[in-house]
């Protein structure tokens, strides 16, 4: 019998459907492979077994009963630890809402549940989806499952912030799994373990019941194994949600139907100002493969220009921390989650030890960032400024959207690095978002595809920007660098 | 702009987040690194530019006037309030007492 | 009134004062949550999960609150913001779930506006302009309950995230009685429009006062900010008792520092509220959750549409098409629910009587403001409580204007429908105090008075023509008042010769 745990998000849809194994089969194998890693890749903060069973047993009776079963019927999933579910603990990675339990289900969660898909667990992740790297978690880092190929066993990251969800489908714990993405917290950590992930348009996915990072750049998106499986879980996980206000009254597309790896009469435009100096070599060639690719696929390759790309990563470091220290400021010990009353405190004084013993450094950082380019006397300089840059930046994909379709660039400046090996400069870290920053300012529908693996034989991606709502055309450039990239490596199991 | 640690200290009460002397000692230069840093943007010109308001261009969305419509974002559920409530005593949150 | 100066010893000063006035906008829902507004529910019973600012919500405004503000907006004559933005102020307080509260700074959906205010209401064609700077939209907080534990304040989410209007006013006021003024007519205005219920007793307005003092001529002092005044008359308190404090202040060689203060009613004294001085650094900046709110020429014809007659355009109507005297005009249009009655009264008296309103205005305005607003003086009620209708009212005023009862009897009636409740017409009937037209009961009357007062018959006959109402009142003595008055006239005049 194959392993169910090998198989995608389609192939297992296909096989319950069609009665070739139940999801309760399905169910148990990855539930058994998550109980396998837990203790070595600390991919998740909790595990719900029994949630997943329970879907599958749901799906095998409707089955069972000739009912029309949903587009994620059986197919067990992660759900990153920043999307509230009900009565299952939410944190964030955060010690501040350790032990909360939501009263609600988020609106993309919900979506899942509806369509069939069961929850494995609750993915760890960076604190507050503040990182790139899962070493700010409360709960510990997540070893990816990948080692270099140098005999060593240095523990790699998996990317960040959804460097549970990463690691998990890379090391098979689960088919597919939900990400965020602020400013490339889907597409670096797909990078980083050899998977997909797309982040679609501003405002496709509802927000409402994600904890909130940066309210103006979070966007939730699906991280698979496959093109393919990305465009199924998109699927279901869009769609218009009248509790957000920012959310997007469109129609969700067919887009796995819509997939199409021929790309004749498309352009794909290569910025040149993201060839930058002492790019990694292995990134640069990878980045050669890709436009070869799409090439092949029939598209056109010209160079376009974004002048302004060298801002895009201090802008998005004021704007998303300004938008963080306002959205952090409800975790105060009053209503949920961590409450530090020293004796004698006042509320003040509880706020304040709260909230210094609640949030790890990395997040203080960031509110103390934000808290600063927002006070008196600084706003116009720094974040007025930034929201000018950023209209700047959009611009530029604006009008180098009149020469192409597509984007094609890399998705990290480098493949994945140690565990410790930048935590101890936090700038050297940011830097590490250069390539996926300036499509999360201009809220654009942006993917990452395994391109190969670089010399030390660890995975490479390549990103795919796109036109505003057109996730169409980057899933179908996706489709085309996967078909000829011919990814098929994955870490060996090193961990049971 | 840098700041020193009486600035660190004073952003970091606005922000109730309480620091110790030795934490401002480190911080103080890190957040200096990242403002130098971040301060970059002066030198765009932004002559005649509109700070972003809608990443994709779009007016906000009004809501009618019905109560509870949805009980996701309706009222009349007390219980569902206080059921993370580190202290809360008869339908109320209880915080330290505070003098106005 | 305008010169209203402080003594001082070192000369006269002048009080100078600026109203921030929070209304809460009336609504079934709250700001950006679908929880009900309602007064006085159960402790977090009307609170969302948005309201108590769980993780992931995100607030979606209310196209009523947004409506509601655009017409006051209108009604002050003011520009109205095609394009506004929701900003969030950052401060931590227990009562502000979110760690800031949803407002609107940089641009707000209302701005430049006016008021005219009456100085004197004997003489309403005295007014003064009010400027009113903006008017924004923003969440209400929480309450805070002291005194329910010994070491733990309550808190109640109730009110968190109700809609409030801000109605910030210019410092264009220079007396306790031109705040107080402002104020009402201010009051007035919104409870015309109907968006917002006035309601000071029960938190539904309440203002902030701006109070400053100077010589007069010279440029502005420091103003004092205090905080959540809750009726005119503490406003107007706060105004005097603040202009005198600054005053001793600066002549004791003192200094006004800029400060929010509270206002005690108990002990008529504000005093300097140190709690909130901590935080004034807001951090404003635009809500990220939030887009910009963008309104339609057809929101705005329909919101001005909706508009009803406003007080002045009102009461200049009652004069030049009713006509009422200014004084009534101004009386019956101060309030809305006056002008609403009053304009029952009318429409039915002209109905049931057969004429223009503008034939049957004054009857009606004379007999509401000194019988009925008499009686619901006496009984304690208001015109929303009032046993007797409009209908009712002009079943009365009816029979008075057909001369089936004079108006002696007519108040007789309606002492008799306030306390049975019956109609006028049933209790004329019932108690025969029809007016009689009965010449020959009248002169059968009329020739026994002759007859028992020849003396004054006399004196009448000999040139003291005053006592022509003598006569007359004691016709009508003996007829029991039902007598038609217009009859005993002429029936008099005719026997006395």
């Amino acid at each position: 019998m194959t392993d169910l745990t090998e198989l995608t998000v389609a192939a297992i849809r296909t096989g319950v459907a069609s009665g070739d194994f139940t999801a309760r089969e399905v169910a148990e194998g990855f539930n058994a492979n998550v109980a396998g890693a837990q203790n070595a890749l600390n991919a998740f903060i909790v595990t719900t077994p029994d949630k997943a069973l329970a879907a599958a047993d749901a799906v095998d009776a409707d089955r069972a009963a000739g009912k029309v079963l949903g587009k994620l019927a059986g197919v067990p999933i992660g759900m990153k630890d920043l999307f509230a579910t009900h009565g299952v603990q939410t944190t964030a990675a955060s010690h501040i809402l350790e032990g909360f339990k939501p009263q609600y289900e988020s609106t993309v969660s919900q979506k899942l549940w509806d369509a069939g898909a069961g929850m494995l667990g609750k993915l760890n992740l960076d604190q507050f989806a503040m990182g790139s790297s899962n070493e700010t978690s409360y709960f510990g880092n997540v070893i990816s499952p990948w080692r270099r190929n140098d005999g060593g066993n240095a523990a790699l990251a998996p990317g960040g912030s959804s460097g549970g969800s990463s690691a998990a489908i890379a090391a098979r714990l689960c088919p597919a799994a939900t990400g965020t993405d602020t400013g490339g917290s889907i597409r670096q950590p797909a990078a980083f373990t050899g998977i997909s992930g797309i982040k679609p348009t501003y405002g496709r996915c509802s927000r409402w019941g994600i904890v909130a990072f940066a309210s103006s750049l979070d966007q939730a998106g699906p991280m698979a194994r496959d093109v393919r499986d990305c465009a199924i879980m998109l699927e279901a996980m869009a769609g218009f949600d009248p509790k957000d206000a920012t959310s997007l009254d469109l129609p969700v597309p067919a887009w796995e139907a819509g997939l199409s790896a021929d790309l004749a009469g498309k352009t794909v435009g290569i910025p040149r100002e993201y060839r930058m100096d002492g790019i990694d070599a292995d990134v640069a060639r990878s980045w050669e493969d890709g436009i070869a690719w799409l090439k092949d696929a029939g598209a056109q390759v010209v160079d376009i220009s974004l002048p302004h790309t060298k801002y895009a990563l201090p802008c998005y470091y004021i704007i998303a921390p300004a938008e963080a220290s306002s959205n952090l400021a409800r975790y105060d010990g009053v209503r949920y989650g961590l409450r530090d009353l020293p004796d004698g405190a006042g509320l003040q004084d509880m706020y304040a030890a709260t909230r210094a013993a609640g949030f790890g450094a990395e997040v203080k950082r960031r509110i103390l960032i934000g808290t600063y380019v927002l006070s008196a006397g600084f706003y116009d300089a720094y974040y007025t400024q930034a929201q000018k840059v950023r209209t700047l930046i959009s611009h530029d994909f604006k009008n180098a959207f009149t020469e192409c379709d597509v984007i094609l660039a890399p998705t990290a400046p480098t493949a994945a690095f140690a565990l410790g090996e930048k935590s101890g400069d936090p700038l050297e870290m940011y830097l590490n978002d250069v390539f996926s920053v300036p499509a999360s300012l201009a809220g654009l529908p942006a993917m990452s595809v395994p391109a190969g693996l670089n010399r030390e034989g660890l995975p490479l991606g390549l990103q795919i920007i796109g036109r505003p709502f057109d996730e169409q055309g980057v899933l179908n450039a996706g489709l085309a660098i996967e078909q000829r990239a011919g990814f098929v490596a994955k870490p060996d199991i090193w961990w049971k | 702009m840098s700041v020193d640690k009486a600035t660190v200290a004073k952003i970091a009460s606005l922000a109730r987040i309480k620091v110790s002397d030795a934490e401002l000692e480190a911080i103080a230069p890190e957040l200096n690194q990242i403002l130098a840093w971040v301060e970059q943007l002066g030198e765009v010109d932004v002559t005649g530019i509109e700070p972003m308001t809608a990443v994709i261009p779009n007016t906000l969305r009004l809501r009618d006037d019905v109560v509870d419509a949805d009980p996701l974002t309706g009222g009349g559920r007390g219980d569902a309030v206080l059921a993370n409530a580190p202290a809360a005593e008869h339908g109320f949150f209880g915080v330290p007492k505070v003098i106005e | 009134m305008t010169n209203y100066r402080i003594q001082g010893a070192t000369g006269e000063w002048e009080v100078v004062i600026g109203l921030e006035v929070h209304a809460q906008v009336t609504s079934n829902a709250k700001l950006f949550s679908g929880a009900a507004t309602a007064f006085g529910a159960e402790p977090n019973s009307q609170v969302s999960l948005v309201d108590a600012a769980m993780p992931g919500m995100l607030p979606v405004p209310n196209r009523e609150c947004i409506r509601q503000a655009v017409r006051t907006g209108m009604a002050i004559d003011a520009q109205i913001n095609k394009w506004s933005r929701f900003d969030r102020k950052n401060y931590f307080y227990a009562d502000l779930p979110q760690g800031y509260q949803i407002s609107q700074l940089y641009h707000p959906l209302v701005g430049e506006g006016r008021l005219d205010i009456i100085l004197d209401d004997k003489d309403p064609e005295n007014t003064k302009t009010i400027g009113i700077e903006r008017i924004h939209v923003e969440q209400d907080a929480g309450k805070l309950m002291h005194d329910q534990h010994p070491t733990m304040s309550y808190v109640d989410l109730n009110r968190s995230g109700v809609a409030l209007m801000e109605i910030v006013s210019r410092p264009d006021m220079r007396s306790p009685a031109e705040a107080g003024a402002y104020l009402r007519k201010l009051r007035a205005i919104l409870r015309y429009v109907g968006s917002c219920d006035g309601n000071m007793e029960e938190g539904s307005m309440r203002a902030d006062v701006n109070v400053s003092v100077r010589k007069p001529g010279e440029p502005f002092g420091t103003r004092t900010e205090t905080k959540n005044v809750n009726s005119v008359r503490f406003v107007m308190a706060v105004v005097e008792g603040e202009a005198r404090r600054q005053v001793d202040l600066i002549e004791d060689g003192g200094k006004v520092v800029q400060e929010t203060r509270l206002y005690d009613p108990d002990r008529n004294e504000t005093r300097s509220m140190r709690s909130k001085e901590d935080a004034h650094d807001y951090r404003y900046f635009p809500d990220p959750d939030l887009l910009p709110l963008v309104l339609e020429d057809d929101f705005l014809a329909d919101c001005r549409a909706s508009l009803p007659e406003l007080p002045d355009a009102k009461r200049h109507r009652y004069e030049t098409a009713l006509g009422l005297s200014a004084y009534n005009a101004g009386v019956l249009t101060a309030e809305v629910e006056t002008a609403r009655w009053f304009e029952a009264l009318l429409e039915e008296s002209a109905a049931r009587q057969g004429k223009p309103e503008g034939e049957v205005a004054k009857q009606a305005a004379n007999w509401l403001m000194s019988e009925l607003f008499g009686a619901l003086n006496r009984l304690g009620k208001s015109l929303e409580t009032s046993p007797v209708s409009p209908a009712q009212a002009a079943e009365l005023l009816a029979l008075v204007g057909d001369g089936t009862i004079s108006g002696t009897i007519a108040k007789q009636v309606f002492e008799k429908m306030l306390e049975t409740g019956d109609g006028a017409g049933a209790i004329v009937e019932r108690e025969g105090l029809k007016q009689t037209s009965d010449t020959g009961a009248i002169d059968a009357a009329i020739a026994k008075i002759l007859a028992d007062n020849a003396d004054k018959v006399e004196q009448y006959r000999g040139g003291k023509e005053a006592l022509f109402g003598f006569f007359v009142g004691q016709t009508m003595k003996a007829m029991a008042g039902k007598a038609n008055p217009q009859l005993v006239n002429e029936l008099l005049k005719k026997a006395l010769g």
